[in-house]
């Protein structure tokens, strides 16, 4: 799982009938500092994210084991919302 | 599997159904010699552990076994805590 930040949405309405009604996110993966990390993801929202929120996702085959997700065509999924990141000194 | 240190917790509150009462931790994957490569992850613990120990963890859809029913939402979770590691020095002079 990484941390990432919601920057944005994303619509469709020519999708996999399965994803209808879901939330689709762009986010960004961040650095443990909250600074933007490289790379942007399309992720299914599973818990009522918003916008610039840190978020928890879940890629590969486990963002289909995500609320509702079952044999759903994602690998990117929503599954937390972030409250505090605390970190240890790195060395 | 990975070698990696606990560097750290992460709290969230609204989540996954499956993910309460789990304990989600970051890890700092190291290589051999313990020095830290690649980005840090959030991981969920399966063992125990806690800031600061070393231990190994398990990415991909097989870090969702340990726990009931395997349908925790997960990829990357914490299967081990490390007693210790040896590596053969001769192995690290040549490299």
């Amino acid at each position: 799982m990484i941390l990432a930040r919601i920057i944005g949405t994303v619509v469709a309405t020519r999708k996999d009938p399965r994803l209808e009604g879901r939330k689709l996110l762009l986010v960004r993966p961040v650095k443990l500092d909250g600074s933007d990390d490289s790379g942007f993801l399309v992720a299914v929202d599973t818990v009522g994210a918003g916008y610039r929120e840190q978020v928890i996702v879940v890629s590969g085959s486990s963002a289909r084991l995500a609320h509702g997700m079952k044999d759903f065509p994602i690998d990117a999924a929503i599954v937390g919302i972030v409250d505090t990141v605390e970190v240890d000194n790195m060395e | 599997m990975q070698l990696a240190r606990v560097v750290g917790t992460v709290v969230s509150t609204a989540k996954n159904p499956e993910l309460i009462g789990r304990k989600l931790l970051i890890v700092q994957t190291l290589d051999a010699y313990q020095k830290p490569v690649g980005k840090p992850f959030v991981a969920l613990d399966s063992v125990g552990c806690g800031v600061g120990e070393l231990v190994f963890w398990c990415r991909g859809k097989e870090a969702s076994f340990p726990f009931p029913d395997w349908d925790t939402p997960t990829d990357c979770t914490i299967v081990g805590i490390v007693d210790s590691v040896f590596v053969d020095d001769s192995r690290k002079r040549s490299l």
